[in-house]
């Protein structure tokens, strides 16, 4: 009896122990790759947004603090900054609209020291496809370039603003005019940090 | 029974999807395209195979007591090397099919034949038994996906059908569109059958 049952436990130690040797080499083996995917994955959202560049903005970095989350922590802001012959000719951040259809939606901005958008790319949303995902094609993207917290009214046009809807869609739209707006915010808010020469952290 | 027998009987005869109505959830949730179908399916089919060749060379070894959290110790480790690879070298699969490469470990399908097959034969009849069943899963998972995006947004694996004009039935691309292009094949699939 008590043989049998240390036969059950050692086959089972063994078959864990050798699965758990086998998944420490096949994670080395693919730890690198997949850091380099994701660096790519930011580098090629960072490119969509930002001006044209010549340094890389992937480790040109301010961070700062933007209120807490619902546990109390602070809410870290990165803004990658692009600079083109050393001058900062604009910066990306992402902002979350928590108010979506489904879920988050997370959204890459791209601001110009002017204050101006330079463009919006989705980076993760879950909205309905054929009705909220339309805010990832880049006719609506679009409406967003060259847009500033001054010369734009920041809320769909259901609402009185200038931007689109689409039928049957409003609710994604108006999370992502929103977000991007509190972001435009925050910019002008601490846009002399931001731009900061040195900084880099 | 033959090798050839054991490889064919998992494509058509005992198909997973068809005839056994194994395997649903990732079938149904996935489908929304034929290349997350061809994904979905080539992942587990890999884990399949791997993992009744594995228990067929342990089957000795295990003591029937423990053979099921054994069993799920291994498909849960293949299944996390095939996570691992995909996100390091097909990042937009990885990204497309999400939660549902980790969720192969719960895919009946795959414990289903280490229990009933691996668990009894030997190593090359439980290989091409995880083939076999792991290409009609595949196959499955790529004509739904297929007919899901065909309808649902005119294109199949990306190339465009009916030209601009065509209006998507997006319904064919929601979760409920699984069920009904699910339920259709498979009255016709019995159609075909009972028509023999």
């Amino acid at each position: 009896m008590l043989k049998d049952m240390a036969r059950l436990l050692i086959t089972l130690t063994i078959i864990a122990a050798s699965a758990g040797f086998l998944l420490s080499q096949v994670e080395q083996a693919t730890r690198e790759p997949i850091k380099e995917q994701r660096r790519l994955q930011m580098v090629k959202a960072l490119s969509a947004v930002l001006p044209e560049f010549d340094n890389s903005p992937d480790t040109d970095i301010v961070s700062l603090q933007n209120g807490v989350n619902k546990k109390g922590e602070p809410v870290q802001v990165a803004f990658y900054r692009a600079r083109k012959e050393g001058e900062i000719v604009g910066a990306a951040f992402k902002v979350i609209a928590p108010d979506g259809y489904t879920g988050n939606i997370e959204v890459m901005i791209g601001v110009r020291p002017d204050e101006m958008v330079n463009a919006i790319e989705i980076l993760t949303h879950a909205e309905t496809p054929g009705l909220g995902d339309k805010i990832t094609f880049s006719s609506w993207k679009d409406l967003f370039k060259n847009k500033g917290l001054d010369n734009a009214d920041w809320r769909v046009k259901k609402d009185g603003g200038e931007f689109d809807q689409f039928s049957g869609a409003t609710i994604s739209p108006r999370a992502v005019v929103g977000a991007v707006k509190k972001g435009l915010e925050f910019f002008r808010e601490n846009k002399a940090k931001i731009l900061a020469e040195g900084g880099q952290s | 029974m033959s090798l050839v027998k054991t490889f064919t009987k998992g494509i058509w005869k005992e198909n997973a999807v068809f005839k056994l109505l194994l395997g649903m959830c990732p079938l149904l949730a996935v489908t929304t395209s034929a290349e997350n179908g061809l994904g979905m399916g080539a992942a587990s089919t890999f884990v399949l195979v791997c993992s009744n060749i594995v228990v067929a060379i342990l089957r000795k070894l295990i003591p029937s007591k423990v053979r099921i959290p054994a069993f799920i110790i291994i498909i849960a480790t293949f299944v996390t090397i095939v996570q691992l690879c995909m996100e390091a070298w097909v990042y937009g699969l990885y990204q497309s099919l999400g939660i549902f490469i980790p969720l192969i470990v719960v895919n009946c399908l795959i414990l289903g034949r280490a229990e009933a097959f691996a668990s009894k034969r030997p190593i090359i009849d439980s290989a091409v038994d995880g083939l076999g069943m792991g290409l009609g899963f595949t196959l499955a998972l790529f004509i739904l996906g297929a007919v899901r995006e065909i309808f649902g947004s005119g294109q199949l694996l990306g190339i465009s059908l009916f030209g601009a004009g065509y209006q998507p039935m997006l319904l064919m691309i929601l979760p409920p569109g699984a069920f009904i292009s699910l339920g259709l094949l498979l009255a016709l699939m019995n159609k075909v059958e009972a028509g023999r």
